[in-house]
Formats: C-alpha cells, sequence, structure tokens
C-alpha cells in the first residue's frame, strides 16, 4: 500500500472509531440514571456496541499506522485535537430525548455508512462493516420508535423533542461534507462518496419526523470542524478527562 | 390515565423445537416496544430466537385460593399416574 493510500485509509478509520467511541462514551454516561430501567439497559447495549465497533476501526487504524500502537493507545492517549469525530458525538447528552434525538439523527447516518462500505474496496473495512451494519440497523430502529413516540406524544416530550432537534440539526451536515481525505478514500473505493448519501438520509429523517409531529430546521447551516480535527466544541475536552484519566494518572496501568 | 408504562410478561423461546418459556416482566409503552426491550433486557447473552410478548393485564391466572378445590382431588387418584407397570429391566431408566 503507498504511503498516500495508507494515510488516507488511517484517517479514514480514526473517524469511524472516534465517532463510535466519543458517542459509545457519551452514550454510557446513562448507565444507571437513564428514566426507566428498560431504557437504562438499551441505552448500556448500544455503548457497548458502539465501543466494540471502536476497538476494530481503532484497531485497524494502528495496523495501518504501523508503529506498534494498540487501539487502546489511541483511544486513551491522544488529545482533544487529534481526535476526528464528527462534533454531534461530543455534544452532551442534555435529556433523555435530546439524547435520543443525537442518537437517531447518528443512527440513520451510521447505518448508511456501514451499508455502503460493505461495498468497500478494502476487506478490512468491508469486513468491519458487515459486522456493525446488523447493530446499527437494531439502533436505528430503536432510536427511530422513540424519536416518534417522544415526538407525537404529550405537549411536554413534544416540545423537548422539537427543542432537541432544533439544537443538533446543525450538527448533521458535517457529516456529509467531503475534504481531501474524504474524496481520496471515494476514489480508491474505500468508502462512499459522502454527498451520495445524503438523499437517503434527509428523505429517512423528513419521514421520521413528519411521523413524530416535529419540524426540521429550514437552515443546512452546518457546524464543523470535528472530522477534520480543526475546532472540536469545548465538550470534548471535558469527556476525554472522565474517560482518559485512569491512563493519564497510571500510565501503563492494566488489569 | 396512569403515568406509568403497562406492564408485559416476556416468553422467549431458547432453541428451534423448544416451547417459548416465561422469562420475566418489564415495563413498556406498547408491544413493539417490549419486544425491542425484551431483546434488550432478556436476549443479551444469546439466549433468544423467538420473542413472544403479552400485557401482563390478558393473563388469566388461577387464584391461589382455589389450590384445594383445584389441585387436592388429584392426589387420591393415584390410577392417573401410570405406575403400575413392571418395566423390563432391557428398557433402564424411564
Amino acid at each position: 500500500m503507498s504511503g498516500l493510500s495508507k494515510s488516507v485509509l488511517y484517517d479514514f478509520c480514526l473517524r469511524m472509531g472516534d465517532n463510535t467511541l466519543i458517542l459509545g462514551h457519551r452514550v454510557s454516561e446513562w448507565c444507571g440514571h437513564a428514566p426507566v430501567l428498560e431504557e437504562d439497559i438499551a441505552l448500556a447495549n448500544t455503548a457497548l456496541d458502539l465501543i466494540g465497533q471502536t476497538q476494530f476501526w481503532l484497531g485497524l487504524a494502528a495496523d495501518v499506522q504501523g508503529e506498534g500502537k494498540s487501539a487502546d493507545d489511541l483511544a486513551f492517549l491522544r488529545d482533544a485535537w487529534d481526535f476526528r469525530n464528527g462534533l454531534l458525538c461530543e455534544l452532551p447528552n442534555g435529556d433523555f430525548g435530546q439524547t435520543l434525538m443525537r442518537q437517531y439523527l447518528f443512527d440513520e447516518w451510521h447505518w448508511a455508512m456501514l451499508t455502503a462500505l460493505q461495498n468497500s474496496s478494502e476487506k478490512r473495512v468491508s469486513d468491519i462493516a458487515d459486522k456493525a451494519v446488523k447493530e446499527a440497523s437494531y439502533h436505528l430502529e430503536r432510536s427511530r420508535d422513540t424519536v416518534i413516540g417522544l415526538g407525537d406524544g404529550t405537549a411536554e416530550s413534544h416540545d423537548r423533542m422539537q427543542a432537541a432537534l432544533d439544537y443538533l440539526y446543525p450538527y448533521v451536515g458535517e457529516f456529509f461534507e467531503a475534504d481531501t481525505v474524504d474524496e481520496a478514500a471515494a476514489k480508491e473505493g474505500i468508502a462512499p462518496v459522502l454527498e451520495s448519501l445524503r438523499e437517503g438520509y434527509d428523505a429517512a429523517i423528513k419521514a421520521t419526523m413528519d411521523a413524530a409531529t416535529l419540524r426540521l430546521p429550514d437552515s443546512r447551516f452546518a457546524h464543523k470542524g470535528g472530522r477534520n480535527g480543526r475546532m472540536h466544541t469545548e465538550h470534548l475536552g471535558h469527556l476525554l478527562t472522565n474517560m482518559q484519566w485512569l491512563q493519564r494518572a497510571y500510565p501503563g496501568a492494566s488489569w | 390515565m396512569s403515568k406509568e408504562w403497562p406492564l408485559w410478561e416476556i416468553f422467549i423461546r431458547g432453541q428451534h423445537g423448544l416451547s417459548h418459556r416465561h422469562v420475566g416482566s418489564l415495563h413498556a409503552p406498547d408491544a413493539e416496544m417490549a419486544i425491542k426491550n425484551a431483546r434488550d433486557v432478556y436476549t443479551r447473552r444469546n439466549e433468544g430466537q423467538s420473542i413472544w410478548a403479552v400485557e401482563a393485564k390478558h393473563i388469566s391466572a388461577s387464584s391461589p385460593s382455589d389450590k384445594g378445590p383445584l389441585y387436592e382431588p388429584s392426589e387420591s387418584k393415584v390410577y392417573r399416574h401410570p405406575t403400575f407397570f413392571d418395566i423390563p429391566e432391557d428398557v433402564g431408566a424411564m
């Protein structure tokens, strides 16, 4: 593999793995705090699925990088500016509705992306996608139903879901805006052209929001900077402090 | 109207050919979510092939106070049990 392809594949894997790592950590923060037992377990399952997928993506990234690092090294020893997740993933949980709205907006993209990646020219990528798409498809089914249930629920739950959608929607566009890494990955057949996923995504979230009696914001303005590491939100550093403190305080600790 | 979600009884079939067994209960707003919740609560360790969810209020149960009339009469009817046959030794344990 040429140096350029290696660096494209490495960046691509970081973007996939950092999405699932950061969102997985966020969702795990609900463990023991969800409004009902059943949702608590469901959220913990989702978090564990995402962290399991992270092991594959960051494991592959570490392999491709070839510096003898592990997935754990990449997860616990990088600082905020080295992370490549979409900003949506690092946003705070807010209330239960906001967490599920964030999950739904991510799941709909994640599922479409993984489905496309099943045809990746890179076998190691399509293998991960084959496994992860089954989990993503269940996450999507669940988060979609909950968004509809709460949106089309009581006046209070409807207002909270609309507020969550208004807050989170501007973070969606980042997943579809390609930079040179994405263009190179698409050219080599590693990943789909990002914009090609947008039409299906828009149609799907429109249908869900209609069923949920929620209104999609008109503006397509997109916050960005997470996927290329140019600028994360202030929330990522706090999350990493929590997630990484043990390896920072006791370097190399294992159990 | 109660703000609690209704209670559902969950039945799971572990393998093809076996019958569904009651595994426990959970709360859910509707039947579809009951199945999803059951998937998350009761099949985390690959236990299931098939899930049934029945809203608890639809289950009719016998009353514990009817225990006497319902079950005691069978205690004295030994002829209902196939215990009067000589089993040939070749058959082994049954």
